[in-house]
């Protein structure tokens, strides 16, 4: 996910890409001074209190309005949860719906623009959301002082209730009209953590009721318009092949079929409906031009990655001289790890929504970052920012996958509709729906990778130098984001989770080499630490049991610096039982990893089948996150997060024959099941620490624990995921 | 081609090609998109409905065998069984960003049906045809057990 946590002053500032153009990014409480104008309040409609975060409605409903994509992260309960609790509402009055897109007033304050990811939503709206729950409660007591013409410091409100000593009450909805006249606070009082009702306690999740219904218009998939046309497009199967020659006249001859048009990056079938579309694209017969696609197989791909790893690379951190130092230790050991393409594989494939009369459009996505989508859709239709409205809709997944760079679902959707208005077609809406197979087979993978690890040891096997080379493509070389996100040349995001390692190395120097590929690739949930923090902790495990030491022992020693680290690894080895050898037959496997801010340790039980694969029974997690907003939602991603993690480690791959995919669905791509799922078992440490991320923290350390522990078996390492490529599942 | 069949017990009658899927003739010729598209080949149990009962993928099941059909969908579930997965689901949090969960619902509700108390064995049986890219598979596994506990009392 993007990134941008670790470098908040540069992220803020706005690029100098059109497309990422702004005015300066919010940060704060800085937007609460830009309340709306008192006529927009009145426009808002009667006995209504308008304000950027909340709006508080005669009915008595409280809506929060999250600036952030919730793609089952939790992140609009978490919004609530803030504004809710600073505000007193009870829980039943409170919901959520997404904030328009607007980067001066929704920016996401880490990043400058408006954008979910990089498990930040929390982070960067703590203080903001609180401040503009406790603004509304201020200006709800202030008019009820006036009202009831008693001193403001006599009102209380509690659950939703306003009330004086007098006997005076009144519901937040019945104030909201008169509370709209009043100032907004520059700086609201806010609670000071004993206060709290809901934060770190509990607050049920805003939608699951409509989750549990099939509840309509939920999803972009779901969405629905009058006169609605559905979009399917024929992409190269080669990335990076453009259409040379097609011919659509079987295609036209399926009842439903209105119109078969190109587009800079395929063949669009637009239909009445989705089962035309499906049917039509079918019959398409399209010659590619492929001469400047991908064409090499992944096998041959990865070849080029192991090589580049046995070569000087660009330096991400240098202590000193590795080599000399290699070569001064008693031993060295040397390791190569691989790591496979994966999709993302989020259950709503692509989609999205437009409308377009030639002036103005409006587009329904579940939008990751909306600036990026909204001056795409501007740039690409020729028409000013303001005359594009972006709706979110709930997402049914992301894991980083609708957070690209390059927003190619918008330009898709805005070249067709464009596409659809130049070939004299009515200004009809079209949604572009993304089929199994497109999404799969579409790319924005997590890149795969080469790693070459070589740790010198002394006579007493203590480590004296670690010299780490990862050969991969960029996620952000050659994107808007690479001015934002890389120093020096340098893309942290690859190295992250073993450059900044806190484990005790004399010295560490680590490379960096980039392959050049049409291949597109993307964060996947945790970025670069899905890979570092398998090989830094089944490394460490390795070292460990060279050094004779038992592998809490050894990472504790290791972490002297790192108290937040050893205190989650403690507490995950307390709760595991560490000191208590496992049952027979059983194996276990520790990792601790830190992404995001957050700090995750995992000790996982493992037994083998009859036929010798892998079962993985029990996950015992530590989790700190800072202070913990909703308890609930964080064991629930931590569960979610590893076993989106296992999944992948198990048996996930993609790969290119002679440039195409293999893996286009569930069957060739096998999803995690509710048969693989161990029992998991989340403790939450006690922290007055700022929030830090949950999204995806959980994820990194599962496959170096599984990994652990199958060492602890067979006394050897898998180094060449996934683990089905090793006969083990 | 008409076919006739009932659909949440209404009798409906569908104008549509014979060899065109449940799933799209409920999502685009009946609005009723609570049954989701998830992979089109049977393989993550997204569209889940039941016919006479029983959970079928609906992306697999042709409009043209269901002459006389009785379809449930999402929409249309109010037995006790489901009654009380729904409000297992919802005392739970299941849903993350519950896209699955109308077809794992309707899978559990079938479960419970033919299987008042099932045992985990059973779950991972009768759900393993069923995908959640989040994982909240531990969350299911409990509301069922719940759900099962909530039908006895």
């Amino acid at each position: 996910m993007l990134h941008l946590l670790q470098k908040p002053l540069e992220a803020a500032q706005p690029s100098r890409r059109s497309f990422l153009k702004i005015s300066a990014g919010t940060i704060g409480g800085l937007v609460l001074a830009m309340n709306l104008p008192r006529a927009a309040q009145a426009a808002a409609g009667d006995g209504e209190l308008v304000q950027p975060f909340v709006h508080i409605r005669p009915d008595n409903t409280v809506i929060v309005l999250s600036k952030h994509l919730d793609k089952g992260q939790g992140t609009a309960t978490g919004l609530a949860t803030l504004v809710a609790d600073e505000l007193d509402a009870s829980r039943e009055q409170v919901s959520a719906e997404f904030a328009p897109s607007n980067p001066q007033v929704y920016a996401n304050t880490l990043f400058g623009v408006q954008g979910t990811g990089g498990s930040t939503a929390m982070a960067n709206s703590f203080m903001q959301y609180r401040q503009a729950g406790a603004a509304a409660k201020a200006m709800i007591v202030a008019a009820a002082a006036k009202d009831w013409d008693v001193p403001a410091g006599e009102i209380s409100v509690s659950n939703g209730v306003v009330s004086h000593a007098s006997g005076k009450s009144a519901t937040l909805g019945e104030l909201a009209g008169l509370a709209a006249a009043e100032d907004v606070p520059a700086e609201p009082v806010l609670k000071t953590p004993d206060q709290w009702v809901y934060i770190g306690k509990s607050f049920p999740r805003v939608d699951v009721k409509n989750k549990t219904v099939g509840a309509p218009n939920t999803y972009t998939m779901d969405f629905q318009l009058d006169g609605l046309l559905i979009a399917t497009v024929a992409r190269a199967p080669r990335f990076g092949g453009k259409v040379k020659s097609f011919d659509a006249t079987e295609a036209k001859k399926i009842p439903g079929v209105v119109n078969v048009l190109q587009i800079p990056n395929g063949v669009a079938v637009v239909a009445k409906s989705t089962w035309p579309a499906i049917k039509g694209r079918e019959l398409l017969e399209i010659e590619w031009d492929d001469s400047a696609a991908e064409t090499r197989s992944s096998d041959v791909m990865m070849a080029e990655l192991k090589d580049m790893t046995t070569k000087p690379g660009l330096k991400v951190r240098e202590d000193g001289d590795i080599d000399a130092a290699l070569e001064a230790s008693a031993r060295v050991i040397e390791e190569d790890f691989d790591f496979p393409f994966l999709a993302h594989g989020a259950m709503e494939p692509l989609d999205v929504a437009i409308s377009f009369d030639g002036e103005n459009a409006e587009l329904w996505l579940g939008s990751q970052i909306q600036t990026i989508d909204h001056n795409v859709a501007a740039t690409v239709l020729g028409i000013p920012f303001e005359k594009v409205k972006i709706n979110t809709l709930w997402a049914g997944g992301s894991f980083g996958r609708r957070a690209q760079a390059d927003a190619h679902p918008v330009v898709e959707a805005t070249t067709l509709a464009k596409a659809m208005r130049a070939d004299g077609m009515d200004a009809a809406p079209v949604k572009i729906v993304w089929t199994r197979e497109d999404d799969m087979a579409g790319g924005y993978y997590r890149p795969m990778s080469a790693h070459k690890v070589k740790v010198g040891l002394d006579e007493n096997n203590n480590v004296t130098a670690f010299k780490y080379t990862i050969a991969a493509k960029s996620i952000i070389k050659g994107t808007p984001f690479e001015q934002m996100l890389m120093k020096d040349g340098v893309d942290h995001n690859m190295t992250e989770g073993a450059h900044d390692t806190t484990y005790a190395f004399p010295m560490m120097n680590m490379d960096q080499a980039f392959q050049e590929t049409q291949v597109p690739v993307l964060w996947w949930r945790s970025v670069g630490h899905t890979h570092t923090a398998y090989v830094m902790e089944t490394m460490i495990d390795r070292l460990a049991k060279e050094a004779g030491k038992d592998p809490v022992a050894y990472r504790l020693e290791m972490l002297k610096d790192d108290p937040r680290k050893v205190a989650v690894l403690k507490l995950a080895a307390e709760k595991a039982g560490w000191d208590t050898p496992p049952a027979d037959g059983r194996y276990r496997g520790v990792a601790v990893h830190k992404s995001f801010g957050s700090y995750v340790a995992e000790i996982v039980e493992i037994s083998f089948r009859d036929d010798d694969t892998v079962k993985v029974e029990k996950v015992i997690a530590a989790v700190d996150c800072g202070t913990p907003i909703n308890p609930d939602n964080i064991i629930a991603q931590v569960e979610g997060g590893i076993g989106y993690g296992l999944g992948a480690i198990l048996r996930n791959q993609v790969t290119l024959t002679d440039g195409v995919v293999e893996e286009t669905n569930f069957d060739t791509y096998e999803p995690i099941r509710m048969s693989d799922m161990p029992e998991i078992e989340v403790h939450i440490v006690a922290s007055n620490e700022a929030p830090t991320g949950i999204g995806e923290p959980g994820t990194p350390p599962i496959g170096p624990a599984v990994a652990n522990a199958i060492a602890a078996a067979k006394g050897n390492w898998v180094t060449s995921l996934p683990l089905a490529k090793n006969g083990l599942v | 081609m008409s076919v006739t069949l009932k659909i949440n017990g209404e009798t409906r009658t569908l104008d549509a090609d014979p060899e065109s899927p449940l799933l799209w003739a409920l999502r685009d010729e009946l609005g009723m998109t609570g049954t989701k598209f998830g992979c089109g080949i049977a393989a993550c149990g997204a569209c889940t409905v039941h016919w006479d009962g029983v959970a079928i993928r609906s992306c697999q099941t042709l409009v043209g065998d269901l002459d006389g059909a009785e379809i449930t969908t999402i929409e249309g579930i109010n037995t006790k069984a489901a009654e009380a997965v729904q409000t297992a689901w919802n005392e739970l949090d299941v849903p993350q960003c519950g896209y699955c969960q109308s077809g794992q619902i309707m899978a559990a509700t079938a479960l419970l049906a033919e299987t008042p108390k099932p045992t985990d064995e059973d779950i991972d049986a009768a759900m393993d045809g069923n995908v959640c890219r989040c994982a909240t598979y531990a969350r299911i596994r409990k509301a069922i057990h719940l759900a099962s506990d909530k039908m006895e009392g």
